[in-house]
């Protein structure tokens, strides 16, 4: 990690893994000595509802408490979410914006008219139920992340996801998801 | 014993972890062992019973849970607890704490000394879930102590402070920590060890209790004219006192295990001019600021008050003497006055230098609205300028 500290924000819908992502990235960002801040936009949580969950990460405390307002890394989990977002607008020129999505780079830059920067598109919600049998993004967004910026090493994060959810997915489900984790990582 | 078995297996390969200041509340009051529990769930403050009905389950805690029907009841089960001479610890939010309101006096006066960490909230109408101080302001004559945490580690720490204050006085407390903002982000907290803990903390000893059956005592008695204007002086006499055994256990505190609490955090105070008073989470914003504003060499400084019951004026103007403007950023509304942390800091001023210090009066942050740091820079550029009037200015 190159940069001291990072603001990612994610953009989903209540139900798709934004939080346990943002949380799987902070447990593993502590375990590396890291700091964090890991935090909802606090609306109702409804299943189905936009949601944002903002994470800073930083190799120094972070004291601030204001919501992301420049983050460096965007996640659309959904891109029915997306549309006219002041976040992505916001986001720094040097910054990262991760898609869900089955669009071609041609068709997405016609969604993005105010967007300069660069960025990646993953079909997570595919890879995902094909490895997984679940259509949660995230387990695979979440190594594509780490493939575009390492904030966190996928060593440490795949150790932290076998820490906490063996106990709750059993091995199997947990090595399937582990495997979506990598898929994201690994994909073009 | 469990307990022990715990510590052991997993605790102390991992003594940092990543958790939010509810489930921070529920390590402390895990490692605290309390004999009781009384719990009654209300948003913002859920996770912490249930954080805790969990480590019970799982054998963590030996506590008896207390399930009752409202916080009026969950108040009053403290209450019973303590005065048998249970250890009793419970926690809530806005109307949670209003409902409790009551009995919050009883506790006090019976010198009862209970723990309940609070996750600041909004009071209704109209309804709203979110953080803010207006609930833990409405009961701040009720004889409470009250400590403001302004993250997770902060919850963490002054858990075991305000125990050990608690069961030192023998006057209850109030661990307080934003709705929200603090109750559920997710930090990264600094655990300490089980066994140290438990030696810090000790065994606790009621002088007094129902249970006791060689020292018979009554509690609640009738006090009438002749007595009760006397009691509330003794009251009044020693929770003050508290003042010197809260600085006394944070020295503690900080002697073992390095971690320094004070009545308030200076931060950059020293030489500023222009100082920001706050409580809780936003405290960390305006440190951020301070440092940007610092950079420029703008002599700026924030004062974080962690005590506010009882409330040390002398201490506050002192520390603020020679600052030549302030401002006070309170999170709370009193309806038809001034705000409650700007009513103090304008008494501890004018007691400690008797001369008028011009201090501004800020509303932030009711009902969770965020504040950001470039309404904190508009802060200190009205300090700058002496764009100071009477009037309380809202950061909306």
């Amino acid at each position: 990690m190159e940069k001291e500290s990072f603001g990612i924000i994610f953009l989903a819908r209540g139900g798709q893994g934004a939080k346990t992502a943002s949380e799987l990235l902070a447990h593993s960002a502590v375990e590396e000595g890291k700091f964090v801040k890991a935090f909802p936009f606090f609306g109702p949580e409804r299943s189905g509802a936009p949601t944002k969950m903002f994470l800073r990460i930083s190799e120094k405390e972070i004291r601030t408490q204001e919501p992301i307002i420049k983050p460096d890394i965007v996640i659309v989990m959904d891109e029915t979410v997306m549309g006219g977002s002041e976040v992505i607008e916001n986001l720094n020129e040097n910054g990262f914006l991760i898609i869900n999505s089955k669009l071609s780079k041609e068709e997405m830059k016609k969604k993005l008219p105010n967007f300069n920067g660069s960025f990646h598109l993953i079909d997570a919600t595919a890879i995902a139920l094909d490895l997984t049998g679940n259509a949660n993004p995230n387990a695979v967004l979440l190594g594509k992340l780490i493939k575009v910026m390492e904030v966190v090493s996928m060593e440490t994060l795949t150790g932290i996801f076998r820490h906490y959810f063996t106990s709750k997915l059993g091995q199997d489900l947990t090595e399937k998801n582990i495997a979506a984790i990598w898929a994201g990582h690994d994909a073009l | 014993m469990l307990n022990k078995l715990y510590s052991k297996s997993k605790q102390e390969k991992h003594l940092v972890r990543a958790l939010t200041g509810g489930a921070a509340a529920a390590e402390a009051l895990r490692q605290i062992q309390p004999d009781v529990m009384a719990v009654y769930p209300i948003t913002p403050q859920t996770p912490i019973i249930e954080t805790f009905a969990k480590m019970k389950a799982d054998g963590k805690v030996n506590a008896e849970i207390i399930q009752v029907e409202s916080e009026h009841s969950a108040m009053s089960a403290v209450v019973g607890a303590q005065a048998a001479g249970a250890r009793t610890v419970t926690a809530t939010s806005s109307q949670g704490l209003a409902l409790m309101h009551e009995i919050l006096y009883i506790a006090s006066g019976l010198r009862l000394p209970s723990l309940m960490y609070v996750s600041a909230r909004a009071l209704s109408a109209p309804i709203n879930i979110h953080g803010e101080h207006g609930d833990v302001m409405a009961v701040r004559d009720s004889g409470w102590i009250q400590i403001f945490a302004q993250n997770a580690q902060e919850v963490y720490d002054l858990g075991f402070i305000g125990l050990k204050l608690a069961e030192e006085t023998r006057f209850p407390v109030m661990v307080v920590m934003d709705g929200f903002q603090t109750s559920h982000t997710t930090e990264r907290v600094e655990l300490l060890p089980d066994d140290e803990i438990e030696d810090f903390v000790g065994v606790y000893q009621p002088q007094n209790f129902l249970l006791n059956l060689k020292n018979p005592v009554s509690f609640g008695p009738l006090a009438l004219q002749d007595s009760y204007f006397d009691f509330r002086v003794d009251q009044q006499k020693d929770f003050l006192k508290t003042k010197n055994e809260f600085q006394r256990i944070c020295r503690d505190f900080g002697r073992e295990f390095q971690r320094h609490y004070d009545f308030f955090e200076e931060y950059e105070t020293k030489d500023a001019k222009e100082v920001i008073v706050i409580m809780g989470s936003v405290a960390g914003t305006v440190k951020e600021v301070v440092d940007r504003l610092r950079e420029k060499g703008k002599k700026v400084g924030v004062l974080a008050v962690t005590l506010f019951r009882p409330f040390d004026y002398q201490k506050i103007g002192e520390k603020l003497a020679h600052a030549k403007r302030i401002a006070v950023l309170d999170r709370a509304m009193s309806v038809g006055a001034y705000p409650p942390l700007y009513t103090e800091v304008v008494n501890g001023v004018y007691h400690a230098t008797g001369r008028k210090i011009e201090v501004a009066s800020y509303t932030y942050g009711l009902g969770g609205r965020d504040t950001f740091q470039k309404q904190i820079e508009k802060v200190f550029a009205d300090l700058e300028k002496g764009n100071i009037s009477d009037r309380v200015k809202y950061l909306k």
